[in-house]
């Protein structure tokens, strides 16, 4: 690439959102015919990255140069008439319309005010042979292919608008290894052609497989760019993870966590080859009577899944899983729940939260639903448990009829948490509970963990964190690309034991 | 004063209280209400009694909407009531008897509670959109009643059915009563029990809920269920009041009055925290809406428009936005002593 000009250069990028830095000073380059992967964990930045050079989002601070000349983007019609094209994740086209209509919707040639639909065909038919995909009847209604083809279908919209950038985010997550492959030949013919490309991915192989150069965020922060080719998959997963230096500081060492030898408690779960198509495969751990087990993994690694299998949200279809030495297929949350799993999701907002009811009623949902609506959870004892449990997690405010949207991510996560508890749960299944909250509140919940776990409850953490994995955890079963690929015991093992397992080409 | 003010209920009632003193203003006996052969006789009562199916309807359409769902069979649904218990005692051999009277109520309640049931199958286990799912039955409901009623006007005589409807009890019509046990059975049954709190959650948050353990399907079948059964009791009410079913006619439009009482009840379409007395003061200010166009003169071909410009009022007095549309084109008065409202 020695001696071409970018044709984005992105210099000092800064937006702030209320409360948050989204991104600070970031850096961020794009050369003609290059594939460029942005890397990051969940919350990294790379959207708000995207969104920044798309024009969704106004940058507060820094420069945005495309092709040579300096601009800000207000609109993404604006950024997409400078040439920079987005592929999202989910396919933005019109399902009932066809796949020559999708192509050209918006720019359709016109004779005499009519659409000139012999030109809609030959103009789609050219994109698509360009792209090799010829064999896409132009005519055929675009739900009537699979989403890959579909995501195709929008690589080449994106290519007769003439993009000189594709921004390709998350275009793989729901794709098969053939569909993947097409897709990257696509992406290879395009690179070719001299399009920039920036692709995301969590994928790491996929990342390896189709990228020159790549741009790793962290928390809003530039960590570095590299050359794919010299930057091997362990730094790359220690630059993505990195260690949150000050947290550790703050967080107190969690005194006697590990109980040597947990053999001897009783068993409560066994998974054996657990997995459901499409969604996580391999599964295969046990859980015993006061036991830490972490799920460690890259983002889409299959770690929610895994969680949501367990607790019967998403049905298994294929293994066995004995709890308490009984086989049980979970049917659905209330099976899971009746059997004493308990689920906290990565998702607040949408999976967990009631938002316009009170913290009470928050609070007590998990063992209403348990009794049913006709025994009613006496006022008195609503009372008596609110309070014990404001005053046990430390919930601020501590007005029980407060609504639980207007408390803190903190505070919110603290009430789900005690929404488990009070159900007296023998699993428990946290998935990412400490995220975006704040550090004093992350101790807090993580010395509960501890504490729960020594009176005899079974725990499975899910974070992205895997410091905080480590640290909490008796045993950790490791995620790649939605299998399990292993079960560590946790003593004496580091980061890095736990990165080349992550990084091992495939095991 | 500001807690009041910005209570839900606040501005309900009192367009309610102006409604009603509107009426006064142009009829000096309309809030006067007298006894006459034992019976409560006057503009109150009568707003009550032909108010008192729209209030019953509103009730189950409340639970609806507070479960995120709708319900527009319910029009129809009261005519079925109507027309197969009109149709059962028209055919017997005995059409004057109680036995007849009761056993044609019981079969409408059945029915009722059947074509619910039929409703909350096709939202919580088939998944249909609540508003298309009920839909159907708002159409080919009226075609099911006029079938029953083989397309005529059945007129029955029977006393103890029309009593449902026009009869009087302790000197209160039993429509009244009927309405009022309703609204007070139902209160109960959903503040007393955990009901209530479960329709909201599910009607804020269905994933989380079902993620809490909740049989969210359940509790959706159930306020269909419930609210089929308000509207057969509705259709009821109105069949019995002309001592007649009317296939086409009977409870013509009352879904769109019952679902604009739960609005200006203050309960969101969107569903979640829900408010019977709400409902019931909706319900209310309709029925004296119709009694003012009387009291006013308003012209007939004028009605629609008149109740349609107090509706949107009431609910621009409700919507948070147009109040506070309404109050920044008045803050630079109360600017100057905003800072003390603020402490």
């Amino acid at each position: 690439m020695g001696g071409t000009a970018p044709v984005v250069d992105m210099q000092g990028i800064s937006i702030a959102f209320p409360g948050v830095r989204a991104l600070d000073g970031v850096d961020f380059r794009l050369f003609p015919g290059e594939v460029h992967a942005l890397l990051g964990e969940n919350g990294a930045g790379k959207s708000t990255l995207i969104k920044a050079l798309t024009g969704v989002y106004a940058i507060d601070d820094g420069t945005i140069t495309v092709l040579g000349a300096r601009t800000s983007f207000g609109t993404p019609a604006e950024a997409q008439a400078s040439g920079i094209s987005t592929v999202y994740q989910e396919v933005n086209l019109c399902p009932n319309l066809s796949v020559e209509e999708n192509i050209l919707l918006g720019r359709e040639p016109r004779r005499r005010g009519a659409i000139h639909w012999r030109e809609v065909r030959r103009k789609a038919e050219e994109v698509l042979d360009q792209l090799q995909l010829g064999h896409i009847d132009p005519r055929s209604v675009l739900s009537s292919h699979s989403i890959a083809i579909q995501q195709l279908v929008a690589i080449a919209r994106a290519m007769q608008i003439e993009a000189r950038v594709l921004i390709l985010d998350e275009p793989t997550s729901s794709l098969d290894a053939d569909e993947v492959q097409q897709l990257f030949s696509v992406i290879r013919t395009l690179r070719d052609r001299g399009v920039a490309i920036l692709f995301v991915s969590h994928f790491l192989e996929q990342v390896y497989e189709v990228s020159d150069r790549m741009t790793v965020l962290r928390n809003g922060r530039l960590v570095g760019e590299y050359l794919t080719a010299e930057l091997p998959r362990m730094g790359l997963i220690s630059k993505m993870i990195g260690k949150e230096l000050d947290a550790l500081a703050e967080l107190e060492e969690a005194e006697s966590r590990r109980q040597p030898d947990r053999t001897d408690q009783t068993l409560f779960l066994q998974a054996e080859g657990l997995g459901r198509k499409g969604s996580v495969q391999e599964v295969t751990f046990t859980v015993h009577d006061g036991e830490i087990l972490g799920l460690a993994g890259l983002l889409g690694s299959g770690r929610t899944e895994t969680a949501r299998l367990l607790f019967g949200a998403d049905r298994a279809d294929q293994g066995q899983l004995t709890i308490r030495g009984t086989s049980r297929a979970l049917r659905s949350p209330r099976s899971a729940i009746d059997r004493g799993i308990a689920f906290s999701s990565e998702n607040r907002k949408e999976e967990g939260l009631i938002g316009d009811l009170s913290v009470r009623d928050n609070l007590i949902l998990a063992l209403q639903a348990g009794k049913g609506w006709w025994r009613r959870v006496p006022r008195a004892t609503q009372d008596e448990l609110a309070d014990r449990y404001i005053k046990a997690l430390d919930i601020r405010p501590s007005g029980k009829d407060t609504l639980i949207r207007d408390l803190s991510g903190g505070n919110q996560q603290k009430v789900l948490l005690a929404r488990w508890l009070i159900t007296d749960p023998r699993l428990l299944i946290l998935d990412e509970p400490t995220r975006g909250i704040d550090i004093g509140a992350k101790t807090q919940i993580q010395k509960l963990i501890s504490s729960l776990a020594a009176d005899g409850m079974s725990v499975i953490f899910i974070s992205a964190e895997l410091e905080e994995v480590l640290r909490i955890s008796d045993r950790i079963a490791v995620l790649k690309d939605r299998r399990m690929v292993a079960d560590i015991p946790n003593d004496n093992i580091t980061m890095e034991d736990v990165m080349t397992v992550i990084a091992g080409t495939n095991a | 004063m500001s807690a009041l003010l910005r209570h839900r209920l606040t501005w309900p009632v009192l367009a309610l209280v102006l409604l009603l003193l509107l009426n006064q203003l142009f009829r000096a006996d309309f809030l006067s209400v007298r006894v006459q052969d034992g019976h409560l006789y006057g503009s109150l009562i009568d707003i009550l009694r032909n108010g008192a199916p729209t209030i019953l309807i509103a009730l189950g359409m409340t639970l609806v909407i507070a479960s995120r769902g709708i319900d527009l069979s319910v029009g129809a649904v009261a005519a079925i009531a109507g027309a197969v218990s009109c149709m059962y005692i028209y055919s017997s051999p005995e059409p004057a008897s109680l036995q007849t009277a009761a056993t044609g109520v019981a079969i409408a309640v059945v029915a009722g509670l059947a074509l619910g049931a039929w409703n909350g199958f096709l939202v919580s286990v088939i998944g249909i959109q609540p508003i298309i799912a009920t839909l159907v039955l708002m159409t080919a409901g009226r075609g099911l009643a006029q079938l029953v009623t083989d397309g005529q006007i059945i007129s029955v005589s029977n006393d103890s059915y029309q009593a449902i409807g026009a009869g009087y009890f302790l000197g209160l019509p039993i429509s009244i009563l009927i309405a009022a046990a309703a609204f007070g059975i139902t209160g109960l049954l959903t503040r007393r029990t955990a009901l209530g709190t479960l329709i909201e959650s599910v009607g804020i948050n269905p994933v989380a809920s079902r993620l809490s353990g909740l049989d969210a399907r359940t509790i959706t079948w159930t306020v269909y269920v419930f609210s089929g059964l308000c509207a057969a009791v509705a259709g009821l009410m109105i069949s019995s009041n002309v001592t007649a079913a009317d296939a086409n006619n009977a409870g013509l439009y009352i879904e769109m009055d019952a679902i604009l009482a739960v609005v200006i009840g203050g309960t969101s379409l969107a569903g979640g925290r829900y408010s019977l007395v709400g409902t019931l003061v909706g319900a209310l200010i309709i029925q004296t809406l119709t009694t003012t166009v009387y009291t006013l003169g308003v012209p007939p071909e004028a009605t629609l428009v008149f109740k349609a410009l107090v509706v949107i009022i009431v609910c621009l007095l409700q919507s948070s936005r147009a109040r506070t549309l309404l109050s920044r084109r008045r803050r630079p008065v109360t600017e100057p002593s905003r800072p003390k409202v603020a402490a």
